[in-house]
Order: C-alpha cells, then sequence, then structure tokens
C-alpha cells in the first residue's frame, strides 16, 4: 500500500508563547511533530506493518522541520520528502500548503494518506479535507479507529463526544484523532537506522509551481497576546462558608448563575 | 459596500443549534448593510427555516433530499455548492462545529478561496471585515482578513453574541433543488456517547476534573454537579492519559479548546497545555488541594481544600439556590 503522512512541525505544547516585533518568539523554543500527526505517523506504520507497503512522510516547511521528519523516519518511516518554501515564499496560508501538498501528491498514486486533525499551532484543521479535495478523493476526519479489508475501509470517528462507523473506500484521506493510537517513541536502533533512509528535498520550482500560484488568500494583520487576568481571589474560612461565598459571588458578582 | 452572505444554520435533534444564530451575527457584520441568506440542509428541514429569519436572516434557502438526512461531506458540499452558483455569495459562515470544520476547508477548495476558522469575533475596521481567531489554542491570538474574493469564515460556538429573537420578522423561504450523487463514504451508526447531550465546545458550564479526581468513580459528584447547571463535564490530559474517563472530555492544547461563561476546575493542576483549552472561560473557579497549583494563577475564585467533600457541598447549595428561585 502506498502511504502518505502529512506532517507539521509545531512549538511545543508546554511552551508559553510571547511576541516581539509582531512576530512569535522562536528563539530557545522546543519543536515537535505536530502531536495529531504523531497518531498519523504511528498508524501509517501499523497499517503497512499488517498490509505491506510504503510510508512516506512529508512536510511544508523549512529546513528546521528535517529534525521532525527524522523523528519520523525513526518511529518507522520509509521516506521523507521536505518541501522547502523557505527561500520562495514569504508568507503562506492554508491555501497555500494544502496547494503545494497536492500538486506534491498528484501523481503519486496515494491509496491512503493521513494527517492531523488539526495543527496545534494555527488551528485551523483545514488541510487534510483541502487536500483530499484538491485530488479528487473522499476524506474521513478526527477518526479513532480504522480497519482495511481490501479497497474496503471501516471507520469509527469522533463527532463532538458520539462515534460514528463510517464505511467508504480506497483511496482515501483521513485526519487523526487522539485515541486512535499510542505513539511509539523511537527506538535506538530506529534512530540509526533513520539516518539513512531518503529524506529528499523539493522547492516549489520541482512542483511547477510559481509562488503566484500559491499566494496565500488570507493576511495576519495583528498578533496578540490574550489580557493578564487579574489575579484570583482564594476563599478563607470555614469550609461550608467558602461554599456559600462562592455560590453568591458566582451569581452576583460573576452573574454566571 | 455590502455583500450577500451565506450562513449554513446547523440543527441537532429537531432543534437549530445555537451557533447558527451566531453565525447569522457574524454574517450580518460580514454583509453589513448587505443581506444574510440561510441555509437548511437535510431531508426535511423547512420547518427551522422561520427561527433563522426572527435571528436576522433576511431569507432562506433549503435544499432537501433524502440522501442529505445525514451529514456527510460529498453530500452536503454538493447541496452547499448548488447553493453557492445559485447565488454568488461575497460572503460565507459556518459555525465551528464539527460539521462546520468537516465541511468548510473543502468547500473553500472547491470556491479556491481562503478560508478564517474558528474566529471569535468579527468587525469591521476601515472598510475591511477583520475577524479574531486564537492560534496555539489560545495562548495568543490574530487579527486577519480575506485578501480577495469571497469571505469565509467559521465561528467558534459561545463567542459571538446573538441578535435578539425577533418573531415579527418575516422572510422568503424558498427551495434549492438538487440531485445528490456519489457519496463516497457512508455512515452506517452512531453511537451517543454524550449521555446529556450538553456538548462539550457549546456548554456554558463546564466542571473539569483532572488527577484529583483520583478514578472513573471520582467524576461522579462532578456529573452530579454539571446537571444541577445544565453543564457539561470535561477533563484534563492527567485524567484522560490515567483512564479516569473517555479522551473526548479532553479539554487543553490537545483535546478540545472551551470558552464557558463557567469553568470549575476540580483536581486540575493547571499545566500549560490544559490552561491553553480553558483560560479564556468568562469564569474560572479551582478547587485544589494544593495551594500552589498554577490554576489558581488564572482562576477568579478559588477553594482550597479536597475536591470530594467541596464538590458535593457546591451541589446542594446551588440546588438550594434554584429552589429559592422557582
Amino acid at each position: 500500500m502506498n502511504i502518505y503522512v502529512l506532517l507539521k512541525r509545531t512549538f511545543d505544547t508546554e511552551e508559553k508563547i510571547s511576541i516581539i516585533g509582531g512576530q512569535i518568539q522562536e528563539d530557545g523554543a522546543e519543536f515537535i511533530i505536530n502531536p495529531y500527526d504523531e497518531y498519523a505517523v504511528e498508524e501509517a506504520i501499523q497499517i503497512r506493518d499488517d498490509h505491506g507497503g510504503e510510508v512516506t512522510v512529508v512536510t511544508v516547511g523549512s529546513n528546521e522541520a528535517e529534525k521532525q521528519l527524522r523523528t519520523a523516519l525513526a518511529m518507522g518511516a520509509d521516506k521523507a520528502v521536505l518541501i522547502n518554501t523557505e527561500d520562495d515564499l514569504e508568507e503562506g496560508d492554508q491555501f497555500t500548503t494544502a496547494k503545494i501538498l497536492s500538486e506534491y501528491l498528484k501523481d503519486k498514486e496515494p491509496d491512503l494518506i493521513l494527517a492531523g486533525n488539526v495543527a496545534i499551532d494555527g488551528g485551523s484543521g483545514q488541510i487534510g479535507p483541502r487536500v483530499a479535495d484538491m485530488l479528487g478523493i473522499p476524506y474521513v476526519t478526527t477518526i479513532t479507529n480504522i480497519e482495511i479489508d481490501g479497497s474496503t475501509v471501516s471507520i469509527t470517528r469522533d463527532v463532538e463526544g458520539d462515534s460514528e462507523m463510517i464505511q467508504t473506500s480506497l483511496p482515501l484521506l483521513v485526519t487523526c484523532q487522539q485515541g486512535l493510537n499510542e505513539p511509539r517513541y523511537p527506538s535506538l536502533p530506529g534512530i540509526m537506522k533513520a539516518k539513512k533512509k531518503p529524506l529528499d528535498e523539493l522547492e516549489l520550482d520541482d512542483l511547477d509551481l510559481e509562488e503566484d500560484d500559491v499566494e496565500a488568500k488570507t493576511k495576519t494583520l495583528d498578533l496578540f497576546l490574550p489580557p493578564d487576568k487579574a489575579a484570583g481571589r482564594i476563599l478563607e474560612g470555614d469550609l461550608s462558608n467558602q461554599v456559600q461565598e462562592l455560590v453568591s459571588l458566582l451569581r452576583s458578582e460573576a452573574k454566571v448563575i | 459596500m455590502g455583500k450577500k452572505v451565506l450562513v449554513l444554520a446547523e440543527a441537532r435533534d429537531g432543534q437549530l443549534r445555537n451557533v447558527s444564530f451566531e453565525a447569522i451575527a457574524a454574517g450580518k457584520k460580514v454583509a453589513s448593510d448587505g443581506e444574510v441568506i440561510g441555509v437548511l440542509i437535510g431531508d426535511s428541514v423547512g420547518s427551522l427555516a422561520n427561527e433563522m429569519i426572527q435571528y436576522g436572516a433576511d431569507r432562506v434557502l433549503t435544499v432537501e433530499d433524502a440522501k442529505l438526512a445525514q451529514y456527510t461531506s460529498d453530500g452536503y458540499s454538493q447541496a452547499f455548492m448548488a447553493v453557492v452558483e445559485q447565488e454568488q455569495p461575497e460572503g460565507i459562515v459556518f459555525g465551528h462545529t464539527a460539521l462546520g470544520k468537516d465541511l468548510s476547508p473543502k468547500i473553500a477548495a472547491k470556491i479556491e478561496s481562503g478560508l478564517i476558522s474558528d474566529a471569535t469575533s468579527v468587525e469591521e475596521e476601515g472598510g475591511e471585515v477583520v475577524f479574531t481567531r486564537p492560534i496555539y489554542s489560545g495562548k495568543a491570538f490574530e487579527k486577519i482578513t480575506v485578501k480577495e474574493g469571497i469571505v469565509f469564515a467559521t465561528v467558534r460556538p459561545n463567542n459571538i453574541e446573538p441578535l435578539e429573537k425577533d418573531e415579527s420578522r418575516s422572510g422568503d423561504v424558498s427551495n434549492v433543488s438538487v440531485s445528490i450523487t456519489d457519496l463516497r463514504t457512508v455512515i452506517q451508526d452512531v453511537v451517543r456517547k454524550a449521555a446529556d447531550g450538553v456538548d462539550l465546545s457549546e456548554a456554558k458550564v463546564i466542571i473539569a476534573g483532572g488527577r484529583g479526581v483520583k478514578s472513573e468513580e471520582g467524576f461522579q459528584p462532578l456529573k452530579e454537579l454539571a446537571e444541577v447547571l445544565g453543564g457539561a463535564v470535561g477533563a484534563s490530559r492527567g485524567a484522560c492519559d490515567a483512564d479516569y474517563c473517555d479522551y473526548s472530555l479532553q479539554i487543553g492544547q490537545t483535546g478540545k479548546v472551551v470558552t464557558p461563561d463557567l469553568y470549575i476546575a476540580c483536581g486540575i493542576s493547571g499545566a500549560i497545555q490544559h490552561l491553553a483549552g480553558m483560560s479564556n472561560s468568562k469564569v474560572i473557579v479551582a478547587i485544589n488541594k494544593d495551594p500552589e497549583a498554577n490554576i489558581f494563577n488564572v482562576a477568579d475564585y478559588g477553594i482550597v481544600g479536597d475536591l470530594f467533600e467541596i464538590v458535593p457541598m457546591l451541589t446542594e447549595e446551588f440546588k438550594k439556590m434554584k429552589a429559592a428561585q422557582v
């Protein structure tokens, strides 16, 4: 089976965000594979192990994303592709990324494409469905289980806490939700092997794309941090008095009850 | 200049969801002095049209077909694109719900437009429609606009005030006919987990438990408190990882991002990844044994103590309050 994983390098979830000069500060921050994409990598490896084939991890980004691609290779992916837009693009949006990925994928004849359901930085969740539509294949988002039998695919997806059982077929794109699997840690032999696995680098030119073809449709005007909250009130006194005071504060001061 | 804006409504259990009214209000902002057209898709949805008009839609288009009884991205995109082709809108607003998240990128791909997902506010600034949306799960925000073409956005539930319902409003309701073909995904069954039907992303009150809840049974007092307040139960990653509850309840940077009116955090320490998911709630109450817990730094009100003692007392106190109100 020809399996592709769409992967994004993101800030670690434990990082605080600071903004200097209108830009998110990246200096010294830890970066990781977007946690939802990690589920995608793990599922892709398991599906390949059961059905045979090859897993290729693809990212759109800069040189720095090589580290996350190597991690995916160390987990067990076979090949990695970095579509490096550092020199070509100053800014991009979800249209940009989806267009680049679909141009890359259109002649690869993928059977299955896996992606995270959302990236924890931009948080739009658009890339998977956009790519699927551009490739003309069906997609299922926020999956928590997938079984493949021939070209028939049975999926469970999370819909606001409810579970939908879905039947569809390959070729297919899915986006992964928490609960799908437990992503493995790269093993030491895995890390050694990953160093020798192919990691190809492409630029827009290689995909016959011009800057204009992928120009962002949206424009970020400003970035800002949420307002600092004033320190809260720790209630004091007898516990039952505290509880009564809290209820009355919620009612008369905060007015939320 | 006024725009023509389509707003896709969404029903659950035969009722329009609140987020649909919020989306109409957002649509009005995008439209300026233009027209807001409500769109209803389903097998039999015409009866809901009037309520959309009462909440501010100027007219409503329905797309009805037996194949649209359940949401599928193929079915709904064919239905919605039929409306787009007929109306040639300049703006589109969906709710940022499971359906909206699934469908909006497909529509954006078809019309080759930008898409501003998960907006928490929309304003007109200097003739431009400017949206605010959280990034890094609410650790920061961006102001963003569409450069050219259709202004397409999804709005996060609970953030944009719906317009006042006006029962005297009236407007045209008409049908767009479409033949739905080639549904490539088929829903075979739906298992409802959310027993009380209050969805986390739309809940006005959330009672969340962390590692301090200690077990699956430990969530029981939280459920009882949620029931009294008509709220939903959520959890921290710690509680989910420890198997005290299902991952669908997880709130945080991985998990759901919520902004209820009242968030009561019980036995949650307040890791950065959890705070990202809830710190924009209107009022936060923290209950924790550890007076040094980080959660107290974002809480409006805190009680230091044992949640198993405090939560049932709170439930009783709210019950008393409710009884006194009747």
